[in-house]
């Protein structure tokens, strides 16, 4: 069963594979990005604001709000890479609306290769707060002992990131494929619209996750502060 | 019997168990953290920004566990490397 579009091959050189994959994902990039320029092309910070212009503050200043709540304090830093995870994800489940059109994060190289992003950035700012020794430091955070199980858990958290969205995208696709062949019409437009709803919480959750946990690697840990001083009876 | 059907018999067997023994766990914790959820609403509602959006990190790690248990029957079902060893056997004998 064509459970994912790599297996829809479109160019074929040697091992160099084209699949449906890639070439949806191209079409995504250029849908977000050409619509971005064209929205951007005239901005105004008074006066007559366009609709797609309030509509894209909208996205930015949201996405800006909820990282600060998760806990990094200087959300410029860290909104174009948690924002480009949210965004591409939520474009790439909206476009189900489209027929014939299967999500290319249903395939587990997409959601690998995102995960794989998130992977290498938490290191990558982690070390920019706080330094290489700083950072290193807090795989023994609690202890010494604990620091085989804080590497182990670096490496499930990111294939977890990746199966969870893999297996939520491919669940949507399947249950519509599967229901197309043997109910009415009706029930595969409702479950369109569950994988709808689902593929937008998923794009939020993986973001979130990984703003969650680049504000673990970039958290000064606090200093053990001494008690203070018991107030001296007066003699 | 023959292998290949030992192997279909089991391959079918374990991913009908998988999906539905596993789904029931997750169910439940989710029920419970919905439950309590709710519960921290009613008592503190203008911390609700900050319970929804912990609950639907909390939800989404206890569904990772159902999408594992659905990943590996889909895997028996569709990409099962012991039916297509076996068939390779078969057919290449």
């Amino acid at each position: 069963m064509n459970l994912s579009s790599d297996q829809w091959i479109l160019w074929q050189h040697g091992f160099l594979k084209l699949n449906g994959t890639i070439v949806t994902t191209w079409a995504m990039m250029m849908v977000m990005a050409l619509g971005a320029k064209l929205i951007t092309r005239t901005l105004v910070t008074e006066g007559a604001i366009s609709r797609w212009q309030a509509s894209l503050e909208i996205v930015v200043t949201s996405l800006e709000q909820q990282i600060k709540d998760v806990g990094l304090s200087q959300p410029r830093k860290y909104l174009p890479f948690l924002g480009t995870l949210f965004l591409f994800v939520a474009t790439c489940s909206l476009c189900t609306v489209i027929p014939g059109y299967k999500p290319p994060t249903g395939s587990l190289s997409t959601t690998a290769a995102l995960a794989l992003c998130v992977f290498f950035a938490v290191p990558l700012y982690g070390i920019k707060e706080q330094g290489v020794g700083g950072y290193l430091k807090t795989y023994t955070e609690p202890t010494l002992i604990m620091l085989p199980f804080n590497v182990i858990s670096e490496l499930s958290r990111t294939l977890a990131l990746a199966v969870r969205l893999f297996g939520n995208m491919m669940s949507g696709v399947m249950i519509i494929g599967i229901l197309l062949t043997i109910t009415p019409f009706v029930f595969p437009i409702v479950m369109t619209v569950l994988g709808l709803l689902t593929g937008m919480v998923q794009a939020y959750i993986f973001s979130i996750l990984a703003a969650v946990y680049i504000a673990a690697a970039t958290r000064i840990p606090k200093k053990k502060l001494r008690p203070p001083a018991l107030p001296q009876p007066a003699h | 019997m023959d292998s290949n059907t030992v192997v279909a018999v089991a391959s079918i067997v374990t991913a009908g168990l998988t999906i539905g023994v596993g789904c029931m766990c997750p169910a439940l914790g989710e029920g419970r953290a919905v439950a309590t959820a709710l519960t921290s609403l009613a008592q503190q509602p203008d911390a609700s920004a900050t319970i929804t959006r912990t609950l639907f990190v909390g939800l989404a790690m206890i569904e990772s566990l159902a999408i594992y248990c659905f990943v590996v029957s889909m895997i028996l079902v569709f990409a099962n490397p012991f039916w297509t060893h076996t068939i390779a056997q078969t057919t290449g004998k």
